[in-house]
């Protein structure tokens, strides 16, 4: 929108039906928002924009459209992020079409009606920011949630002095081996660790692919000089991997993490007793 | 929830995690014991697996059957229209493998369940039918 500065009725119509425009913009972005924003606050936001698509629409100001795009994409941003739906988020900017037709429309002026349909096209195109706006945001919000969890679900705890314990909790995919194996190794050479215990109890099915990023991990990490055990060996679980014909070889496998553990100590030569009073 | 004669596709990995759930879903349904339910979801896991790494992706449903006796079950049914197996025989060697795994998933898969249906046709597809009935 930059002509029209002789025949300009919108940008007319824009200014004095403010009051009327914004209220009733507000009223049908409210309807959609369902409290998860105060009234007040979209209030503020709308009344910015109102502010910014004045200007841009008086033409001549191209500093206003810039600053419009850039308040949509904070607004979508914002709205990705508080769980707001697709279309939630762009009927906040097409709802000012509606506000504004009725206005246009209480004029019955066929000049306004022209240019509201370039203004029309205009939010169209604003609607289209907002949306790639709040595509980007929400791949960001799960790319983060993704990179979070891999973090969160692969820890490498330290269970005594030389014994180290592997928690693995949820499905064994090769990106996920990956990292369990480098966090592993690395904290090998950190600790000098000569006892490692993979607890699979967090681990639902233990399949052919499963088994075989285990035994990798566990060559590995004897390669270092460091002793694996596998716990967590549940019955179906040995059932399964019975009937399936895998061979877990020499390495040593128990049922629970306690067990583990003990067998950890008896090897590395300690002596767990209760405290007998003299 | 109720997940009866569901068709899934598969074509990522995520994919085989999503028919390892529903075969799960179905058989804790069925009310089959979880030692069963291990093995059926195991040998959904292996045969999805291959479908999408040897066939190219394809798809899985999964069903509760009953047959002639009354007794209930899971069944599933894996296709994919991916080069099919050259050499069944071979294919269902323990050790033997095309790839880079350990050749046990469609031996273990057959030990896994009741019943097991291998139908194949070079450069057409594999379709693979396994069942598991409640004890």
């Amino acid at each position: 929108m930059s002509d029209g500065a002789g025949k300009a009725h919108l940008p007319e119509l824009l200014r004095s039906g403010r009051e009327a425009v914004l209220d009733r913009w507000l009223e049908v972005v409210l309807e959609g928002v369902r409290g998860r924003i105060t009234e007040r606050e979209l209030k503020a936001e709308l009344t910015e924009l109102y502010a910014l698509i004045e200007r841009a629409v008086a033409g001549g100001d191209e500093e206003a459209g810039r600053e419009l795009r850039a308040a949509l994409a904070e607004i979508s941003r914002s709205r990705a992020r508080q769980g707001f739906s697709p279309s939630e988020t762009a009927v906040s900017v097409f709802a000012v079409k509606q506000a504004l037709l009725e206005q246009v429309s209480a004029t019955a002026d066929m000049q306004a009606y022209a240019e509201f349909i370039e203004f029309s096209s205009w939010v169209d195109d604003l609607g289209l920011v907002t949306f790639e706006t709040y595509a980007s945001a929400r791949e960001q919000v799960i790319a983060d949630q993704m990179e979070q969890l891999l973090e969160l679900s692969t820890p490498v705890v330290k269970l005594w002095d030389g014994i180290l314990g592997v928690p693995l909790v949820g499905t064994l995919d090769s990106a996920r081996t990956q990292v369990v194996m480098e966090t592993l190794l690395e904290r090998l050479v950190e600790t000098g660790a000569q006892f490692a215990v993979i607890d699979i109890t967090g681990v639902p099915a233990v399949d052919t692919e499963v088994a075989q990023h285990l035994l990798k991990t566990v060559m590995a990490a004897r390669l270092m000089g460091t002793d694996c055990v596998i716990s967590g060996v549940r019955p179906q679980i040995a059932q399964t991997i019975v009937a399936l014909g895998i061979e877990f070889g020499d390495i040593a496998t128990k049922a629970s993490l306690a067990d583990a553990l003990a067998y950890a100590l008896e090897c590395s030569g300690i002596q767990v007793t209760g405290r007998t009073e003299a | 929830m109720t997940a009866q004669d569901v068709e899934l596709p598969i074509v990522s990995n995520e994919d085989v995690v999503r028919v390892r759930q529903l075969v799960r879903a179905v058989a804790a349904e069925a009310g089959m014991s979880l030692v069963d339910q291990t093995k059926i979801v195991t040998a959904a896991s292996e045969l999805a697996r291959n479908t999408f790494v040897h066939g190219g992706g394809g798809s899985a449903r999964v069903e509760s059957v009953v047959n002639a006796r009354g007794r209930a079950g899971v069944r599933l049914v894996v296709t994919d229209n991916g080069p099919g197996i050259p050499d069944i025989d071979k294919a269902l060697t323990e050790g033997w493998t095309s790839g880079s795994g350990l050749g046990l998933g469609l031996p273990g898969a057959r030990r896994l369940a009741d019943e097991f249906e291998l139908d194949t046709k070079a450069g057409e597809g594999t379709t693979v039918t396994v069942t598991k009935w409640i004890r």
